[in-house]
């Protein structure tokens, strides 16, 4: 994964597959230089016994191949910087995974575009609400779909114009809360 | 300065065209794979540049949407075009530039892209 935006996506569908109906993605950059990534949902949640083998690469549910990567590729992406990964979960409550990076490390993979990884599970996943809240030195913004769902009244949120609306408040609001600092534009 | 008065229009404009597409019986489904192989592969721009292109180009009965490991993680990012009545077509190795391609050739004319297809990747 070349940013760290892209392992969110991947890490994201794991609470989707939980059968989250709220998914809270939270973003806090301090002024240590450390990046705290926070992915808390409603979904099914896991046993101890799954909770320890979340991080085995040879451990995975899915039935098309016996490797599962994301939650190795995401702890690798921290532990390299002097972070790590934290996973908490409850049977039938729901899962909160915390990762933290040291992003004066020269091995920090830079967040990314956060805005497209939002767009790409707002508009896969009708039935899903997120809550995008990035914090970082020059301020914070929320983005909830619960309210933008009120606003449109039954218009989806995965028309194009919409998606194209929130990737660029996303990408404003990010730029003037000066979060992202190490952002890749080509994406 | 995005604003919500920006996205109140947005709302009223789609509010009038949403009328007349209710029925998705007829849609054609592009599917990308988005599991960790295809994000590490790249779907993600993939999937953002079909739904741009299908957006510009205002194709109205495409639906964009993913889905998970399909098996094949050598050939991701995978693409799948499911037409209504016809054989499912599997394009691989897909990236931005293959995708519009595939909006204007296959969506737009109908002429599935052959040499983007899985099998012609595995010839």
């Amino acid at each position: 994964m070349r940013e760290l935006s892209l392992n969110v996506l991947d890490i994201v569908q794991n609470s989707v597959s939980a059968g989250a109906s709220l998914i809270e993605i939270t973003v806090t950059e301090t002024a240590d230089r450390v990046m705290t990534i926070r992915i808390a949902d409603n979904g099914c949640g896991m046993d101890a016994q799954q909770l320890r083998s979340v991080s085995d690469p040879f451990y995975t549910t899915r039935t098309t191949r016996k490797v599962g990567m994301g939650i190795p590729l995401y702890r690798l992406a921290a532990e390299q910087t002097g972070g790590e990964v934290r996973i908490e979960s409850q049977k039938g409550a729901g899962t909160c995974v915390t990762a933290v990076f040291h992003t004066d490390s020269i091995d920090c993979a830079p967040l990314g575009d956060m805005a497209s990884t939002m767009c790409v599970l707002i508009g896969a996943n009708s039935g899903v609400d997120f809550v995008y809240t990035h914090t970082a030195c020059g301020g914070s913004f929320v983005l909830d779909t619960r309210r933008l769902r009120e606003l449109m009244q039954g218009v989806p949120l995965s028309e194009p114009d919409v998606l194209n609306w929130i990737r660029d408040y996303i990408r404003e609001q990010t730029e003037m809360i000066g979060g992202g600092a190490l952002n890749f534009e080509n994406d | 300065m995005k604003t919500i008065e920006e996205l109140m229009a947005i709302k009223n404009k789609t509010l009038e065209k949403m009328t007349v597409r209710e029925d998705q019986s007829g849609f054609t489904r592009v599917v990308v794979g988005m599991a960790t192989c295809g994000i590490a592969a790249g779907a993600r721009p993939v999937m953002n540049a079909f739904v741009d292109e299908i957006e510009k180009r205002h194709l109205q009965n495409v639906t964009v949407s993913q889905t998970g490991c399909i098996g094949m993680c050598q050939f991701e990012p995978i693409v799948e075009v499911f037409e209504p009545g016809k054989e499912k077509v599997t394009y691989v190795l897909m990236n931005e530039e293959k995708a519009r391609k595939v909006v204007v050739d296959h969506l737009v004319n109908g002429v599935p892209v052959k040499e983007y297809t899985v099998g012609a990747a595995t010839k």
